[in-house]
């Protein structure tokens, strides 16, 4: 049984895929990004449910990123599936292994050491020449099922993996959240000690949490790879990881498609600004995420909580 | 009568001061004992070594005759110790009925966390519980209010449900009736004690109040200075004249102050 929340996201993404073709190209990149984004953003909402916030997300963003790369660089694999699954994949085993230490932390002292950890990533790719030092080095366009689409041909098809990707990650990341683990989130941040009291371990808790949110950022690295078809050290630079954060609290921990807009309504904004005010974007960014805390400080995905909620007070 | 918990020469230190020392006792299946003690006397390190919040210094317990001494506290929970705490430990932002559903769903699942991932929260088999719970304990009434907003008592009395929904065998209640007036203790004492029977739970409780002690109790163990001075029925440790000038406060009638 499907609930209505499944629905209208399944609807959503039917009719974003079907629209596609219609739209401007400019809006179908930019759309690619922004749901490449999303994904690291759904990532990072997972902890926040929890009240972590890491800021080192592009780690992982970063390793996904250029896990394709070098996959395009030194292998034959050029298929689309199969690097993005080794982005996702490579990104889950170093958060898995960075886990053991970062899962003790809380707080402050975890969004440190999250940032300190991306920053050692930053600092080997900016220092490794053979990966391009800073100015990174170019992605092998990829190939779906054996076609290599040209052109705009190729920028709606990515769009459709990225749309994809999204579309099984939300369920996946739905399903998680009604689950023990993932339900437990509110509990974690209220009281730990009532939860290891009650007998499951909360840095268990949380290193699956790091788990996930390692693959999804690793996913959304690999497809913005191969969106961009570029990969350098910025990706892991700790203004990609602000940017992140930045967007996750614009879209607000309520629910999976928060994330799918708030990243969306962000990319649209600055893309919108930029063109408006060249010099001034982050000015008008840093006043839309203002406005957001003051007003809505459960972010954006609250608005339409609040909207039901004001239809069914006035429903007779 | 073999004992279900069984404790030999614990000892706990913190730096220099001796929290816990000496302390050997066994207690039989279904008892239900008191602890009292003044102040800083040893109760709640008592009851954290056991749970497994802290490590003891030196010693060893005994849990239906496995050595537990040390374990982690979620270990010690899953085997069937349970505890309350002196502050009430619950998810303030969650209802009374989401914070059992917590509770039952952590008690039912495997220890395995990707096992966990892959269970719902909300099966029927945990909301059938956490009713059930929240009958027992007489909070039905508070289901859907948050636990920030709750009384002292019935936030009590949420804690040690939570603590009773993985079904222990033995269950500590650091100070039960703490921050209760005196009109709601005895009240609050009935509720909890009466469901624990039911459940056949053994039951450790701190309490300074020694009319709670000698009403509910059926042996007392008093502490002082980190170490047991009496351990016998109610009626003959708050008669001892140690444990009225140390513990009670009130000396007895016609003599002096005992030294120890
Ligand atoms: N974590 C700790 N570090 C240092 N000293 C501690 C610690 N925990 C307890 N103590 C000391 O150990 C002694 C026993 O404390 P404990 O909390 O067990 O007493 P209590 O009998 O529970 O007292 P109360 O009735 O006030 O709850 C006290 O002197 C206390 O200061
Ligand atoms: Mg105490």
């Amino acid at each position: 049984m499907a609930s209505r929340g499944t629905l209208i996201g399944a609807a959503a993404f039917a009719i974003l895929a079907a629209g596609a073709p219609l739209l401007p190209q400019w809006l179908v990149s930019l759309s690619t990004i922004a749901f490449a984004n999303a994904l690291v953003v759904l990532g990072l909402v997972i902890l926040w449910r929890t009240g972590l916030v890491p800021f080192g997300q592009a780690l992982f963003y970063a390793i996904g990123a250029y896990a394709v790369a070098l996959l395009g660089r030194y292998t034959p694999v050029r298929d689309v599936f199969v690097v993005v699954i080794a982005g996702a994949v490579c990104a889950g085993i170093v958060a898995y292994l960075v886990g053991f230490l970062l899962a003790r932390y809380r707080e402050i002292f975890f969004a440190m050491l999250s940032l300190a950890m991306s920053m050692i990533l930053y600092g080997v790719l900016v220092k490794t020449e053979t990966l391009g030092s800073t100015d990174g080095f170019h992605v092998e366009a990829g190939s779906f099922f054996g076609w290599r689409p040209q052109g705009a041909m190729r920028n709606l098809a990515l769009f459709w993996l990225v749309l994809g990707c999204c579309a099984v990650a939300a369920v996946l990341v739905a399903r998680y959240f009604r689950s023990v683990a993932g339900a437990l989130a509110i509990p974690v941040r209220d009281n730990e000690i009532r939860v290891e009291f009650l007998g499951i371990s909360v840095d268990r808790l949380i290193h699956l949490k790091l788990v996930i949110s390692g693959i999804l950022a690793g996913m959304g690295g690999a497809l913005a790879a191969l969106a961009v078809q570029h990969v350098d050290p910025q990706m892991a630079y700790w203004t990609t990881s602000g940017g992140f954060v930045f967007v996750t609290i614009l879209a607000g921990a309520g629910s999976v498609a928060a994330a799918f807009v708030g990243s969306l309504a962000f990319e649209l904004v600055r893309s919108i600004a930029v063109d408006l005010l060249p010099g001034a974007w982050q000015l008008i960014l840093g006043s839309a995420l203002l406005l957001t805390i003051l007003f809505l400080p459960e972010g954006l995905g609250s608005l339409y909580a609040r909207l039901r909620r004001r239809k069914e007070e006035t429903a007779p | 009568m073999s004992a279900i918990l069984s404790v030999r020469d614990l000892e706990k230190t913190f730096g220099s001061v001796v929290a816990a020392r000496d302390i050997s006792l066994d207690v039989p299946a279904q008892q239900t004992v008191g602890i009292i003690g003044a102040n800083g006397a040893g109760k709640t390190t008592f009851v954290n070594m056991i749970t497994g919040h802290l490590s003891p210094s030196k010693g060893s317990i005994l849990f239906e005759g496995n050595d537990i001494t040390g374990l982690p506290s979620r270990t010690i929970t899953r085997l069937g110790i349970s505890r309350s705490f002196q502050v009430a430990q619950v998810f303030p932002s969650l209802t009374v009925t989401e914070n059992m559903w917590a509770a039952a769903a952590i008690a039912r699942g495997r220890d395995s966390i990707i096992a966990r991932a892959l269970t719902p929260l909300d099966t029927p088999e945990a909301k059938t519980e956490a009713d059930a719970a929240m009958e027992l304990f007489q909070i039905t009434r508070y289901r859907d209010a948050r636990a920030v907003t709750l009384p002292q008592g019935v936030r009590k009395l949420l804690d040690i449900a939570m603590a009773v929904a993985g079904s222990p065998r033995v269950l500590l209640l650091d100070e039960p009736t703490s921050g209760i007036s005196i009109e709601e203790k005895f009240g609050l004492m009935d509720v909890v004690m009466s469901a624990l029977k039911t459940r056949r739970i053994t039951v450790l409780f701190v309490e300074h109040d020694m009319e709670i002690v000698g009403r509910f109790a059926d042996r007392v163990l008093a502490f002082y200075d980190g170490t047991v001075i009496a351990d016998e029925r109610p009626e003959t440790v708050l008669a001892n004249p140690r444990v009225q000038t140390f513990i009670s406060g009130t000396k007895p009638a016609g003599e002096g102050a005992v030294h120890a």
